[in-house]
């Protein structure tokens, strides 16, 4: 098995500003998107031979014909891809599995949602089949599902609710930073700790400030091979791993011995990926890592499970400023789900522009000091059955 | 030979205090929560009845109620799914009169002594609404009893019994009505209540050759407590010694339910030997002499009407009550109140939804809900048994609470609860105070009411903190 290491590039990346964006439909913002990244690898909508488009959005039944009629694409192949909020990194995988299988040349992939035409505050419910349980039965609604790890957090490392509620607080506080140094982002205000920790509480102990946007956006990417990335660009940059685990609830709520303090499938995305990469001490290899904080207590919990801080450590580090920007490893550096914003199908590929940024020295403020590795990791769905992609990246050689 | 062998009861946890109603009114009325109705209180009395019974020995259910959330569609067949019977048993709701519950007893006793069923369990629940300002609203309480009914281990003989029927106009509700309607409270009382059960006893008492002092207990359940002094007197006896305490002040007048309530509540204080009267009026009476075998002292460990009555939440809160009663309503809720509407879906999960099965492994002999083909541990297919979950008790591993639900419920609280002996479940919390709730806390299984669209109620269960603690033999820990 040869896996993907090296064999595809990203030689061009668009991304619309994130957040209320009541004049823009989503066709709108792949129009946006795709033509940012067009023009950012310097080629025409001609060159591009198939696409993918990763939208989840209310709306079951929409096909790749969605970003068709948006971009008037010549009759190509399209494909329109879901899998729950990890859509946009899903959509990234399959052009990318496409051009290292040798089908094409280049290709695009554009993630894209419009959140904000329901009338409701948060999201409202998707069609089809709920995650967990019968029809009949409540599901439990996103804040909930991870607020339940948050008690649970509290409970076994013996944090009082106001010390679990301050760990959290820095997160909001951290990534409310990144974002005010961010002119995409949704949000672009910083916070302080007393802000995130008084605010008004939306499933507890979660408040306000521990949840993200819910946002409209899309971000697209060009991916086509080294040989041919050298001719277009000298800043280029290359897929180091892939890897996505679809969690089979066996280590989740069904689970009478699982911990609600891990995530079995983010932690075996990230051993697929560290593998593909060759990374083995990812708190020393990776430089940047865009995480799905679309909780803060998701955050603590993904860089454990992504070996970026040890099992019960992650206040310890954050208090230590070792994820700010400049810190061992910075996440979220462009403000994460909590301020860039969470248009669903967006946001892998929106993660995925932040490492493009960074390793090719265009972050602006936020800039990093010479990184070489980037992650983006996505994740969706109900804790232990749900889907966590991940993508790694690197500067060229 | 038909008696009672077993009794339960129900009352819900929440008590309006009358003072909210209208300043200086004494007392307390027990009222539903938002998400209980006649169905899940019957359930919860049809549970407690059957404590220490072999559910798949009962061969019938007969419910009565006024207040069924259906006007075509069996609600028996509701509390018999709940609580785990068989299928194979004869379901009958009883309706449109106060006295529906007397009448499932009479049908329930007639039916085992012809031996059509050897047990048969009666429910009678209620939560009429009487409109704000009457006399309905303060003196009607909600709350169900439940008894069983078979041809051994008998605890209460019905030796002899008496009806009349009556067409009189004193109270009705027509298609459509929310609320009580009466004709002048002189005519309904007199004419109607006291004439006809005392006329209902004088007949008993000519039967059985007996007089009114020979009843350790005589059980009244009247309209409200102001009549109980005038039936007294035409009876011809003291309604301070002789006569079952009718609750008024601390749980009000159950409709259906309330004089098999009060049975219940007799018989919670009766000894072997006791004699007993027990009336109930609709549209007539039915009057029933009961004598009492030592056989009482085997089934004393329910909850009952002294356990339901002794744990309680005051709501001093007029509006709160107008809210859970759906007489405040809010527009649209911001996130869907939980579960969808699925005929298909429920009938298909329906092991899972009425009973609360979760299954066990054959293999691993791990146990998990929802049911799931393929072992979620040991991965093994289809290898399983099915486990009743609804009457485990459990703990709370984790919670949370969402303020963003409904108005009428916020904060939602979800418990990921582990039941004794194995399985997990994510659950919603009902009866409980936010403050309260903490990891570990120990929870019971409460059958309720999720959602209603269209006309279709979704039932499920909930966790709730222990409520039985204080009347189960042993205790918990």
């Amino acid at each position: 098995m040869p896996g993907i290491k090296d064999r595809v590039a990203v030689v061009g990346m668009g991304c619309t500003k994130f957040g209320e964006l009541w004049d823009k439909s989503d066709q709108d913002l792949m129009v946006e998107s795709c033509h940012e990244a067009l023009a950012d690898a310097g080629i025409d909508l001609k060159e591009i031979q198939a696409a993918w488009l990763g939208i989840q959005g209310a709306e079951t039944g929409c096909s790749g014909c969605r970003l068709a009629r948006a971009l008037k694409t010549d009759y190509i192949p399209i494909t329109r891809v879901e899998n729950y909020c990890a859509t946009g990194i899903e959509a990234f995988r399959g052009g990318a599995y496409a051009v290292a299988a040798g089908i094409y040349d280049i290709v695009l992939a554009c993630g894209a949602e419009k959140l904000k035409d329901t009338g409701a505050t948060g999201l409202t419910q998707m069609g089809g089949e709920p995650q967990f349980g019968s029809w009949v039965w409540a599901p439990v609604v996103a804040p909930a599902r991870f607020a339940l790890a948050a008690t649970r957090y509290f409970h076994v490392y013996g944090l009082t609710p106001e010390e679990g509620k301050r760990m959290l607080a820095m997160i909001a506080v951290k990534n409310h930073h990144n974002g005010s140094l961010n002119p995409r982002a949704h949000f672009q205000r910083e916070i302080t700790i007393e802000q995130a920790m008084n605010a008004p509480m939306i499933a507890w102990p979660l408040g306000l400030y521990d949840c993200c946007g819910v946002s409209d956006g899309s971000a697209a990417a060009i991916i086509t091979r080294p040989d041919i990335a050298r001719r277009i660009k000298d800043d280029y940059i290359v897929v180091k791993a892939l890897g996505i685990s679809a969690g089979a609830g066996t280590q989740g709520v069904m689970a009478d011995d699982y911990d609600f303090i891990h995530i079995d499938e983010i932690v075996k995305s990230g051993r697929m990926a560290y593998e593909e990469a060759g990374i083995t001490d990812p708190r020393k290899e990776v430089d940047i890592a865009e995480v799905h904080d679309c909780f803060t207590i998701t955050e603590v919990l993904i860089s454990e499970d992504l070996g970026f801080t040890p099992r019960g450590k992650y206040k310890e580090d954050i208090e230590a400023g070792t994820f700010n920007l400049g810190g061992e490893v910075a996440i979220n550096a462009d403000g994460g789900l909590k301020c860039f914003g969470h248009p669903i199908g967006a946001s892998g590929l929106r993660m995925l522009f932040e490492s493009y940024l960074q390793l090719r020295g265009q972050a602006g403020p936020r800039q990093l000091k010479n990184p070489r590795i980037g992650v983006a990791q996505n994740y969706g769905g109900q804790p232990g059955g749900g889907i966590s992609g991940m993508a790694i990246v690197g500067a060229r050689d | 030979m038909a008696g009672i062998t077993s009794y339960g009861a129900y009352v819900p946890l929440w008590r309006l205090s009358r003072d909210a109603i209208m300043k200086g009114l004494r007392g307390e009325k027990a009222i539903r929560y938002f998400d209980e109705d006649s169905t899940t209180m019957a359930v919860a009395a049809a549970l407690d009845c059957l404590k220490g019974q072999d559910r798949d020995a009962i061969d019938g259910l007969f419910y009565a109620t006024t207040t069924a959330p259906y006007k075509e569609k069996q609600i028996a067949t509701t509390i018999a799914a709940a609580a785990d019977l068989r299928q194979d048993i004869i379901t009958a709701d009883f309706s449109n009169s106060l006295r529906a519950g007397t009448a499932a007893l009479r049908a329930a006793l007639d039916a085992v002594k012809a031996g059509s069923a050897k047990q048969v369990l009666v429910v009678a629940s209620d939560c009429r609404m009487g409109a704000p300002g009457t006399d309905f609203e303060q003196n009607g309480g909600d709350g169900a009893a439940a008894v069983l009914v078979g041809d051994s281990a008998i605890a209460v003989n019905v030796e002899e019994s008496h009806a009349i029927s009556r067409e009189l106009h004193d109270i009705w509700r027509s298609e459509g009505d929310t609320y009580i309607r009466a004709w002048e409270d002189r005519f309904a009382y007199t004419t109607g209540y006291r004439d006809t059960v005392a006329e209902a006893v004088t007949s008993l008492l000519q039967k059985t050759n007996l007089t009114p002092g020979d009843f350790a207990k005589i059980i009244l359940a009247p309209p409200n407590p102001k009549i109980m002094g005038d039936l007294s007197k035409k009876l011809g006896i003291d309604p301070k010694i002789q006569v079952q305490d009718t609750l008024f002040d601390v749980m009000g007048n159950t409709g259906t339910a309330f004089p098999l309530m009060l049975l219940v509540a007799t018989l919670e204080e009766a000894k072997a030997g006791d004699r007993l009267l027990l009336t109930s009026y609709g549209n007539g009476a039915d009057v029933f002499m009961l004598t009492v075998t030592d056989q009482i002292d085997k089934i004393r460990d329910r909850a009952g009407i002294k356990g339901n009555l002794e744990k309680k939440r005051i709501v001093d809160d007029y509006r709160t009550y107008l809210q859970w009663r759906e007489l405040l309503v809010f527009e649209a809720q911001p996130t869907p109140p939980g579960g969808h509407i699925s005929a298909t879906a429920l009938w298909r999960d329906r092991s899972q939804i009425f009973p609360l099965h979760g299954l066990k492994c054959k293999s691993c002999n791990s146990v998990h809900f929802p049911p799931q083909r393929v072992c979620p541990k040991c991965r093994s297919k289809d290898q399983f048994d099915e486990v009743r979950l609804s009457d485990k008790k459990g703990k709370i591993f984790t919670f949370t609470a969402d303020y963003i639900c409904s108005r009428k419920e916020a904060p939602r609280v979800t418990a990921v609860i582990d039941f004794e002996g194995g399985g997990r479940m994510v659950t919603i919390m009902t009866d409980r105070v936010l403050d309260e709730i903490a990891v570990e806390m120990p929870v019971e299984m409460s059958f309720r009411k999720l959602v209603t669209q269209d006309g279709f109620h979704n039932y499920f269960w909930k966790s709730m903190p222990l409520r039985s603690q204080s009347y189960t033999k042993g205790g918990d820990k």
